[in-house]
């Protein structure tokens, strides 16, 4: 058994123990570290990926203990991939936090345990260890949400811990539902047990499910769970905030995760339990997300905003349950994923040029290095908004592709349509009030910081790769979507076919 | 047994959740203590209740309880636990920050 699948998990746990050691030690010091971890794990992710590439699964048992009875951890493409956009946005986060002036003491150290939770969510095997994890990247959000002083800060990180609890306790109590009715919580354990469940259990796993989507909804931005997601990363430092993009997406993987897998085609009467939810919601977020992003009245509450939106245009993919709908959702997490932390670091970046109207919309003196900055918000613009030739075009054409053949595409496509129309037409005005609208007044000439401006171009550049490649990504995607479709191949890959279950034996007994 | 342990489920949970939407920052950490409190009742409860059994294993082969929930609920607490000390220390900075306790800033 290759240990490759856990070095994700313990590489982070080493560098932020380590980080918290040395946390009088010089700054520049800690950066190194945190760089390099980052690095390291790039390449562990591209390591992971190489290994699942064919379609196989790197199945690890701790302790030895069999799945389903010990605890398991499972690269498959889709995690592979997750961990591979979280590597990069951490690489490019990390890279701007060293041009930021005083970061928190402990800025670097929480930052790799938000890694640490994060990769652990991904590679997890079993429900509650999902759980667990969550905790894990929560506390450390929590923690570098209110680094720093400020009262809006504050106020804006007390209501996400507080929802974040109550969404923890619902979780707490979906995971003891779905325990008391299936017996189990390991994921390829759930995909055998739930289709022969006894018809009297049956109401209970479902309470259990849909109270799990009300959990994952509340990480993943859903509207009405996700009005505290905005204002919390618009007071969040941009590194940090860069990161929480890709908390959303945790959100959205535990949901592609666990519904195709446990609640699948041959989920009998519990299949597609959640359809009947995520693709209304989802049309409710993308609507609320672009109309917030047009109402922002400074560019970080655009960026948080757009970062519901992006989550919304996700979910319809999620939502739609069909392998072209994973395969849509695939591509557009990976690049929504990436376009929203460039998005963060970029604003973050204009702000710091604007003098001390900072990240407000009002009329200012002309922005310094205007030609460069202009270019890279362009660029992150038509990412964003979707036009082509970048990432976000074909994305969205994957997503209008996947809706076509289900029963609600005229929906779907309108509320899609109108939604990027709406975002188009904000990021115009939030552009040209930037860039354009200057007051009299000589030009703010900071010098500009080459790193920062370098990890903004590592992102953006991944998107332009991305369109380089198209053909090699789309391919993955559909591969990914495939193997998600049939949850029978996970099973049997984690779980011996003659090896029975706790929940076996309950249910003989 | 199951009666009442679902009473007691019920009635943490009731309780929190009406603490929860008070406006001040002190009744909902109360709130959510207890409601986290019910939670692990809950899970302890998700394994089935057996009355009259051994508490770990038997070797003469009796009824033993699940283990399982008893493992998560470990884990609940301790996670439960930490969470509610972060939010202590939230709160009182919110207090100072803002001089006030209303959960949306202010003294209001």
């Amino acid at each position: 058994m290759s240990h490759l699948v856990i070095l994700p998990i313990l590489l982070p746990l080493v560098a932020g123990a380590l980080l918290l050691l040395l946390s009088r030690h010089d700054e520049r010091l800690r950066q190194a570290l945190g760089l390099v971890s980052a690095v390291a794990q790039l390449a562990l992710a591209i390591a992971v990926l190489a290994g699942v590439a064919d379609g196989s699964y790197l199945v690890y048992a701790l302790g030895d203990w069999p799945a389903p009875f010990g605890i398991v951890l499972v690269a498959d493409r889709l995690s592979a991939v997750m961990l591979l956009v979280t590597a990069v946005v951490a690489v490019a986060a990390l890279l701007y936090a060293t041009t930021v002036p005083r970061p928190g003491a402990h800025f670097q150290a929480l930052f790799q345990f938000q890694l640490l939770g994060i990769n652990g969510a991904f590679l997890t095997g079993d429900l509650f260890n999902l759980f667990v994890f969550f905790e894990v990247l929560l506390i450390a959000f929590y923690a570098l949400l209110f680094q720093g002083l400020g009262a809006e800060r504050v106020r804006a990180a007390v209501h996400a811990v507080v929802l974040n609890l109550i969404g923890s306790a619902l979780f707490l109590f979906a995971v003891g539902t779905l325990y008391a009715a299936t017996g189990t919580l390991n994921f390829a354990d759930l995909a055998r047990v739930v289709p022969a469940l006894e018809p009297d259990v049956v109401p209970l796993a479902r309470t259990g499910a849909l109270l799990l989507l009300v959990v994952f909804a509340l990480k993943a931005a859903v509207l009405p769970l996700g009005f505290w997601i905005p204002q919390a990363y618009a007071a969040a430092p941009a590194a940090a905030a860069a990161l929480f993009a890709v908390l959303t997406k945790v959100g959205v993987y535990a949901m592609l995760r666990v519904y195709p897998l446990a609640f699948g085609d041959p989920a009998g009467e519990l299949a597609g339990v959640a359809a009947a939810w995520v693709l209304p919601a989802a049309l409710v977020t993308l609507a609320f997300g672009a109309l917030g992003v047009l109402g922002s009245r400074t560019l970080r509450a655009a960026a948080g905003w757009l970062v519901v939106y992006s989550v919304g245009t996700l979910l319809v993919a999620v939502g739609l349950f069909s392998a072209a709908g994973y395969r849509a959702a695939l591509y557009y997490t990976v690049h929504s994923t990436l376009a929203g932390a460039a998005m963060f670091l970029l604003v973050d970046l204009v702000a710091r040029h604007r003098g001390l109207v900072c990240d407000r919309l009002d009329r200012a003196a002309p922005i310094g290095h205007a030609a460069l900055l202009g270019s890279l918000y362009f660029v992150g613009a038509l990412a964003v908004a979707g036009l082509p030739p970048l990432t976000g075009f074909t994305g969205k054409l994957l997503v209008l592709d996947a809706a076509r053949e289900s029963g609600v595409a005229g929906l779907a496509w309108s509320v899609l349509l109108a939604g990027t129309l709406v975002v188009i037409v904000a990021l115009a005005r939030v552009g040209s009030a930037v860039f354009w609208r200057t007051s009299d007044g000589p030009e703010v000439t900071d010098a500009l910081s080459r790193r920062a401006v370098a990890s903004v171009v590592l992102l953006l550049g991944t998107l332009v790769a991305m369109v380089a490649g198209g053909g090699v990504v789309t391919a993955f995607a559909s591969s990914t979507a495939r193997q998600l479709a049939e949850p029978a191949s996970y099973v049997s890959a984690v779980i011996a076919p003659d090896v029975e279950g706790p929940a076996h034996r309950r249910r003989l007994e | 047994m199951e009666g009442l342990v679902a009473f007691a489920v019920g009635l943490l949970t009731a309780t929190g959740v009406y603490l929860m939407l008070r406006a001040r920052t002190f009744p909902v950490l109360l709130g959510l203590t207890l409601l986290s409190y019910a939670v692990n009742l809950f899970l302890f409860a998700s394994g089935g209740l057996v009355v009259g059994s051994a508490p770990l294993t038997d070797a003469g082969g009796g009824p033993y309880p699940d283990p399982i929930p008893q493992a998560l609920v470990l884990t609940a607490i301790v996670i439960g636990f930490g969470m509610t000390a972060l939010l202590v220390v939230l709160a009182l900075r919110a207090i100072r920050e803002t001089g006030g306790d209303h959960v949306d800033g202010g003294p209001g």
